[in-house]
C-alpha cells in the first residue's frame, strides 16, 4: 500500500506538464485498488443483471406467469407430471402443500408458494422491485437531503431553524413507526397532491415514503459539513471576489458536498431495501400480486415448516445484496475521503 | 497628507455568544474589534500586529467587508462602503482583495488552479475565454509558478506554492489594496522569505497598498512602513515602523518588542526583557478603563477607570496610554 502511494507521489512530482490527477481520478484509483469492494461490486452487478432478466426467465426458461395463482396446475419432475399443489398427508392431513424445490431450472427451481406460483421467477421479479424501490428512494433521499443540507447550512438563521426543526420532527419518530403509519394511511387509498395522484398499488408510494423518512439521516451530516465549509477560507475568497451566492453554492460548496452524498448512496440503498422488505412483509409495501423480496418472505411465512425455501431464498437475496452494498459503500467512502491519503503522505 | 485609500472609522465588531437555547437568556458578546480607527495611504504597507485573539484578523475581514461591522464606517477611496449591498459592493471588490492565512484552506480542493485563477475574470466578466486563459498563465508567471501548472489541483502543490496561487488570485483583477491576513505564518521559515519578497516585488511593480496582518514582529517590521499594534480589540499604538521599533510609546508595545529574541548583543537596541504577567483577559468581558491595565507595570488608578484615547505623540505616533513612555523609555 505504502509503495503504491510513494509511487504515485513520485509520478506526481516527476511529470510537471502532465494533466493532473483530479480528486475523482485519485478516488477511482483508490477504489480500483480495493479488491474486496470490487468483488462486492461484481456480486451486486450480477444480482442486478439476473433480476433484470426476470421476464426472460419467466417467459423462455420457466414458462410460468409468476403473477397468476396456479393452484390446479401441473409440472414435470423427473419426467413425470405432478400437481403443483399436493394434498397434505402429514400431521392432520389438512390443506395442501406446494411443490418444493426441484432444482430443475425449467420447472419450479425453488418450488412454488402458497398460490402455486414459481418462487424462482417471483424472486427475480421481486428483486427488480426491491432494487428499484431501494435505488429510487436512496436517490430521492440523497438529492433532497443535499439540497436541504446545503440551504440550511449555508443560509443559517431562520432558514436553518425552520428546516432543522422540520428534520428533527421526522427524526423524532422511530423510522419504522413513521414508515408504517404513512404506509397504512396512504397505501389503502393512494394520495393526491394537486395534479399529482399516486394510485394505491403504485410502486411510487413505498418509494416516496421510504425516501422521506430517511432524509434527516443524510441531511443533518451534510448540513454540518456545509456549516464548516462556509467558514473555510476558499469560500470567503470567493465572496471576497464578488461571487454571487448561487455561484458560491454551485462551484464551491456543492462539489465538496457531493462526495458525502455519494458515500451515503450505497449505504442508504442497503437501508432502504431492508425497510422495503420490512414494510412489504407487513403487507404495507409492495402490494400483491406484485412481488418484492419482502412480500415473498411474507408468502413463505405460512410455509416455513413445510417449504422453508420460499422464505429463505429472498432472505438470502436481501442479506447478500445488503452485505455487498455495505462493503462497497465502505470502499467508496475510503476512496473518496481525501484526508485518508493526506494523512499518510504529509 | 493625501486622502487615505482605505479608512476605518470607529469600527466595532461584536460576535454574539448564544448562551441559551433559542437565543433567550443573557447573551454574551465577544468584543472582537472595539472601536478601531485607522487610515491606509496609497502605496504604503500598514502592518497590524498583536497576540492571537486580539481581533486583527477580524479587523482585516471588516476592511474587505467579509464581516459586517456592528457599527462604524469603512471608506475606500473616499466612498463609504460600509452599508453597500453585495451587488453594489462588486466594483469595489475588484480593487480590494485579500490573501488568506491558511494556504490549505484558501483554495478549493475540487478546482484546478486554472479554474481558481479564472474565477475572478468570470465573476466580473472581465475577459473572454482566450483572454482569460492568457491572463491566468500570465498570473502564474508573475507569482513565480509555471504556466503549465494550470491543470493541476491544489493538493499537488506545497504550502508555499499554494500561497503563491492565493497571491495570484488576489492579484487577478489588478486591485489597489490587498489585505494580507498572516500570509506567511502557516509556512516554513525558508518559504516565508520567498513569499514576502514576492509581495514586496509585486508592490513595486503594481503600486499596491498592503494591510499586512501578522503576529511575527520581525516579519511586520521588515515589510511595513507603518505599524498598528492591537490589544484586545483596540489599537494601542500606531506609528512609523522604525520609530515604533526603536522607541515604543505604549507599554504593551514595549513588552511585545522585548519578547523578540536578540541574536547579537548589539542588535539594534538592547532591550530590557519585560515579562507580561497573567493571561490576555477574555474579550467577552474586557477590563474597564485601559484594557492593558491588569498586566501593565506602570498602571495607576486612572488606568482602571478611564479608557485612554488614541492621541498624537512624538514623531508621528499615536498611542492610547495614560502614561506613554518618553524617549528614554520612562513612563510619564
Amino acid at each position: 500500500m505504502s509503495d503504491a502511494i510513494a509511487g504515485e507521489a513520485t509520478a506526481a512530482a516527476g511529470d510537471l506538464a502532465a494533466v493532473a490527477a483530479s480528486p475523482w481520478a485519485l478516488a477511482r484509483r483508490r477504489l480500483l485498488r480495493n479488491r474486496v469492494a470490487q468483488t462486492m461490486a461484481g456480486v451486486l452487478a450480477l444480482i442486478v443483471v439476473v433480476c433484470l432478466c426476470a421476464p426472460l426467465y419467466a417467459a423462455h426458461v420457466a414458462h410460468t406467469n409468476p403473477f397468476r395463482s396456479n393452484i390446479d396446475g401441473t409440472t414435470i419432475v423427473g419426467g413425470k407430471t405432478v400437481p403443483v399443489m399436493k394434498e397434505s398427508t402429514s400431521g392432520l392431513g389438512l390443506g395442501v402443500t406446494p411443490i418444493g424445490p426441484t432444482w430443475d431450472i425449467h420447472h419450479y427451481f425453488l418450488g412454488a408458494d402458497g398460490q402455486g406460483r414459481d418462487v424462482a421467477a417471483r424472486l427475480l421479479y421481486g428483486g427488480r422491485n426491491s432494487l428499484l424501490i431501494g435505488a429510487a428512494a436512496a436517490l430521492i433521499t440523497c438529492f433532497f437531503a443535499t439540497i436541504i443540507g446545503i440551504v440550511a447550512g449555508f443560509f443559517g438563521g431562520l432558514v436553518d431553524g425552520v428546516l432543522s426543526r422540520a428534520l428533527d420532527v421526522i427524526w423524532a419518530f422511530p423510522v419504522y413507526l413513521l414508515a408504517i403509519s404513512l404506509s397504512t394511511v396512504l397505501i389503502a387509498r393512494g394520495v393526491s397532491i394537486g395534479p399529482f395522484r399516486l394510485e394505491s398499488g403504485s410502486l411510487l408510494l413505498p418509494i416516496v415514503i421510504i425516501a422521506v423518512v430517511y432524509i434527516p439521516y443524510v441531511a443533518r451530516p451534510i448540513r454540518g459539513e456545509v456549516l464548516s465549509l462556509r467558514r473555510r477560507e476558499f469560500v470567503e475568497a470567493a465572496i471576497g471576489l464578488g461571487a454571487s451566492t448561487w455561484r458560491v453554492l454551485w462551484s464551491d460548496i456543492l462539489p465538496n458536498i457531493v462526495t458525502t452524498a455519494i458515500v451515503f448512496f450505497p449505504l442508504m440503498l442497503a437501508i432502504d431495501m431492508l425497510t422495503e422488505a420490512a414494510l412489504s412483509f407487513l403487507s404495507i409495501g409492495v402490494q400483491e400480486p406484485n412481488a418484492s423480496w419482502g412480500t415473498i418472505i411474507l408468502n413463505g411465512q405460512d410455509l416455513l415448516y413445510t417449504r422453508p425455501a420460499v422464505a429463505i431464498a429472498p432472505g438470502i437475496a436481501i442479506a447478500l445484496t445488503v452485505l455487498a452494498l455495505n462493503v462497497l459503500g465502505d470502499g467508496v467512502r475510503d476512496a473518496l475521503d481525501p484526508r485518508a491519503k493526506l494523512r499518510r503522505t504529509d | 497628507m493625501s486622502e487615505p485609500l482605505l479608512e476605518a472609522i470607529d469600527l466595532v465588531k461584536q460576535f454574539p455568544l448564544r448562551s441559551a437555547a433559542f437565543g433567550r437568556g443573557r447573551s454574551d458578546v465577544v468584543h472582537a474589534v472595539d472601536g478601531v480607527s485607522l487610515a491606509v495611504h496609497k502605496g504604503e504597507t500598514l502592518g497590524i500586529v498583536g497576540e492571537s485573539g486580539c481581533g486583527k484578523s477580524t479587523l482585516g475581514r471588516l476592511l474587505v467587508r467579509l464581516h459586517e461591522p456592528t457599527s462604524g464606517t469603512v471608506r475606500f477611496g473616499g466612498d463609504d462602503i460600509t452599508r453597500l449591498s453585495r451587488s453594489e459592493l462588486r466594483p469595489y471588490r475588484r480593487e480590494l482583495q485579500m490573501i488568506f492565512q491558511d494556504p490549505y484552506a484558501s483554495l478549493n480542493p475540487r478546482k484546478r488552479v486554472g479554474q481558481i485563477l479564472a474565477d475572478p475574470f468570470r465573476i466580473h466578466r472581465q475577459a473572454g475565454r482566450a483572454e482569460t486563459e492568457r491572463r491566468v498563465k500570465e498570473l502564474l508567471e508573475v507569482v513565480g509558478l509555471s504556466p503549465e501548472h494550470v491543470n493541476r489541483y491544489p493538493h499537488e502543490f506545497s504550502g508555499g506554492q499554494r500561497q503563491r496561487i492565493g497571491v495570484a488570485r488576489a492579484l487577478a483583477l489588478n486591485p489597489k489594496l490587498i489585505v494580507a491576513d498572516e500570509p506567511v505564518s502557516a509556512l516554513d521559515v525558508s518559504i516565508q522569505a520567498q513569499v514576502i519578497n514576492l509581495l514586496d516585488d509585486l508592490q513595486d511593480e503594481f503600486g499596491l497598498t498592503y494591510v499586512f496582518i501578522a503576529h511575527d514582529l520581525g516579519v511586520v517590521h521588515h515589510v511595513s512602513d507603518r505599524i498598528a499594534v492591537m490589544y484586545l480589540g483596540v489599537v494601542v499604538e500606531i506609528g512609523p515602523s522604525d520609530a515604533l521599533f526603536l522607541r515604543p510609546v505604549h507599554p504593551y508595545t514595549e513588552a511585545l518588542l522585548s519578547a523578540i529574541p536578540a541574536i547579537e548583543d548589539d542588535d539594534e537596541v538592547r532591550r530590557e526583557r519585560v515579562v507580561l504577567e497573567g493571561e490576555v483577559p477574555s474579550p467577552v468581558d474586557p477590563p474597564s478603563g485601559c484594557r492593558f491595565h491588569p498586566r501593565c507595570r506602570y498602571a495607576t488608578d486612572i488606568c482602571t477607570i478611564e479608557q485612554p484615547p488614541l492621541v498624537a505623540g512624538r514623531d508621528g505616533r499615536l498611542a492610547a496610554c495614560h502614561h506613554p513612555l518618553n524617549d528614554t523609555g520612562e513612563p510619564t
